[in-house]
């Protein structure tokens, strides 16, 4: 039986929650329109379906914990507080973007977010969140680094290399697995001798757990928990966080490899609507107050187009500049 | 000033630097225990204790992106790397994350942190641990490349370095390591990162050289002064950024050039900068550039033809008195 909403959090955080699983829902969809007519360009990775492993995670952090991701971290740094319209301007490439249009959609950042980047190498970032995790000892801050990645980077050799290293130097890591079960085209368990990712740990001796990607409120919970551990015992925690992307791996990839039956599956799990009908049955919000909802997220992602589109273009000076400070 | 080797300089440039900033700490295979493979970092571990000079796995990338994310998390990190060979394991995290971060994160953070690495030929260690891979780095914006020719210049180097707000590679030649020189004991003494140093004034020719290179044409160059040639020898110290005016101020007082390099030929740094003089001086030469550089093979074991391999201070005199009569 599912835990009650209410025991979990108050209404006004479990509104929230829903708030920010919508705007990055209408977010990236709008970024497909967007990229259909031109104005993104580039590599564009949509996080649609996976909206419940960013909100809940994030929720379970502090502000100061550093969030490290990979490419696919529109919605993370959304959620984590960055303005939509200087996200979708960089996504346009337009000087008013988050890193002034020389990022793009995969090199998002704000470190006044502590949010650590975007990174486009698959499993770049596994080493960047320890060494963070290891100045904030060094500098006695308390917080923690919490990397994600997908399931396509734990067969690379700084996954290995950076739980070795986490643990071996005790260090306060929460690697946060989403687990959409494909690299690109490649199912999990036609890459991985051992698809069941989280237990991959045990040969570094660090804790892990498996959590349903699909609710926010289970992965909440789980990230509220690991954090707290992290914090207390400076060591790391590895969560598998399994959920699905609705989309291709970019908008190039039309997800031809997946079954209609496995998509309608997962769809049926929806992070979303299960959640709305979750607040509704429970008495927490009628369905007006989630339609005000849904209509003050479009009407931000409507004025974050209109700001992108608007925006002026990079100066060519711009090239030489930040290479060196 | 007092008489020290370039592994005792690099050694006092570090702890002088780590006594000054509680952010500087050291990191890298055998390091602190072991007081790392060349004793560059003796001591160390015994001053600033286990914190701030630390022992780490063989995982090349992942000690970089350790690095990368502590600068970004407020440290200098000083990290070593045992060999420069094995940076080749490390170039992701050196070429996709460090030197890319500061540009495409839109100069919202900077990484002040330090490579160090050990390389260079010459004592028959193989193919697999003889590469003089400087050219690698010098390809790629972001970062600096300095590579020292004396122990002075090592110190002083050293500790611009772990000043800069930028990531360095910062190369050391193994076999410069027990070579002596007079070191400034000031620990405010700094080169400047992107400055070359004329080694030895002359007239006829200039000899563009670095690290063990520059050793090897101040050899020449003596030689070559009985024989009645002056050679000017323009040490580069840095490789990135290169400083082009130094180098072009003595061609044009010269009108003469010859450019060593230890790393392959094909695509070498000799190359680059021949191709600037060519650019800026061609009408005042006096005679085509030469170019001495390692072969452009594997490097193989064998002493007696591991050394044909290298540029020699011998290959070096040939070079200049070509390029003084003409003879190509």
């Amino acid at each position: 039986m599912e835990v009650r909403l209410r025991t979990i959090a108050p209404d006004q955080e479990l509104l929230k929650f829903y708030e920010q699983m919508y705007i990055s829902r209408e977010f990236e969809e709008r970024c497909a329109e967007q990229y259909t007519k031109g104005h993104i360009t580039g590599f564009l990775h949509l996080y649609s379906g996976q909206e419940a492993v960013s909100v809940g995670a994030t929720a379970g952090l502090h502000r100061d914990d550093y969030i490290l991701s990979a490419y696919r971290e529109h919605a993370q740094a959304i959620v984590r507080g960055a303005e939509p319209r200087r996200v979708m301007a960089e996504l346009f490439g337009k000087a008013t973007g988050i890193c002034k249009g020389k990022g793009g959609s995969m090199h998002l950042f704000d470190p006044s977010l502590n949010f650590m980047g975007g990174y486009a190498i698959v499993g770049g970032q596994f080493p960047i969140a320890v060494g963070l995790a290891f100045s904030a000892r060094y500098r006695s801050e308390d917080r923690i680094a919490a990397c994600f990645f997908g399931d396509g980077a734990v067969n690379q050799g700084t996954f290995h290399e950076s739980l070795n290293w986490a643990q071996l130097w005790q260090l306060p890591v929460l690697f946060i697995c989403e687990n959409n079960f494909y690299g690109i085209g490649t199912e999990v368990h036609r890459s991985s001798a051992l698809a069941s990712i989280h237990k991959r740990t045990c040969g570094y001796d660090i804790p892990s757990e498996k959590v349903d990607g699909m609710d926010v409120m289970a992965v909440y919970r789980a990230v509220k928990y690991a954090a707290e551990k992290v914090r207390e015992s400076g060591h790391p925690y590895f969560i598998e966080a399994t959920t699905y992307r609705f989309r291709g791996h970019s908008m190039a990839d039309p997800a031809k490899y997946r079954s209609a039956a496995e998509h309608e599956m997962w769809k049926a799990r929806d992070p979303l609507p299960n959640y709305a009908r979750r607040l509704i049955e429970e008495g927490i919000a009628t369905r007006e107050v989630l339609e005000a909802i849904e209509a003050r997220c479009q009407t931000t992602v409507d004025e974050a187009v209109k700001f992108a589109e608007e925006s002026p273009w990079p100066d060519d000076s711009a090239v030489w500049e930040d290479i060196y400070v | 000033m007092s008489e020290m080797t370039y592994r005792d300089a690099l050694n006092l440039a570090l702890k002088e630097e780590m006594r000054r900033d509680s952010s500087v700490f050291v990191l890298g295979e055998d390091v602190a225990l072991y007081e790392g493979s060349f004793k560059v970092t003796r001591g160390l571990l015994a001053e600033f204790g286990e914190e701030r000079v630390k022992d780490t796995p063989i995982s090349e990338n992942t000690i970089i992106g350790v690095s990368v994310g502590a600068a970004m998390g407020g440290l200098r990190p000083v990290a070593e790397l045992m060999t420069v060979n094995f940076a080749l394991l490390a170039m992701d995290q050196i070429i996709n994350h460090m030197a890319k971060i500061c540009f495409m994160f839109g100069g919202q953070t900077f990484l002040p942190m330090t490579i160090r690495m050990p390389g260079g030929g010459g004592s028959q260690l193989g193919a697999q641990h003889s590469q003089s891979l400087e050219t690698y780095f010098m390809h790629c914006p972001g970062m600096y490349v300095l590579y020292p020719a004396t122990p002075a210049d090592a110190k002083g180097l050293l500790k611009s370095a772990i000043r800069n707000n930028n990531p360095v590679i910062f190369l050391e030649h193994e076999l410069l390591y027990n070579s002596k020189g007079e070191v400034p004991e000031d620990p405010e003494y700094l080169v400047p990162i992107g400055t070359a140093d004329v080694k030895r004034p002359g007239e006829h020719v200039t000899i563009v050289a670095y690290a063990r290179m520059t050793v090897l044409a101040l050899q020449a160059a003596e030689q070559l002064a009985e024989e009645g040639v002056s050679c000017e020898v323009v040490d580069l110290r840095s490789l990135a950024p290169l400083d082009e005016g130094s180098i072009l101020a003595s061609v044009r007082k010269t009108g003469r050039a010859v450019v060593v390099e230890e790393c392959w030929r094909t695509c070498g740094l000799g190359a680059e900068i021949t191709s600037r003089i060519y650019e800026n001086c061609f009408d005042i030469l006096k005679s085509p550039v030469k170019r001495v550089s390692g072969l452009d093979v594997p490097m193989p074991y064998s002493r007696e033809i591991e050394k044909i391999c290298l540029p020699r201070s011998e290959t070096i005199r040939q070079a200049v008195m070509d390029v003084m009569s003409g003879a190509y």
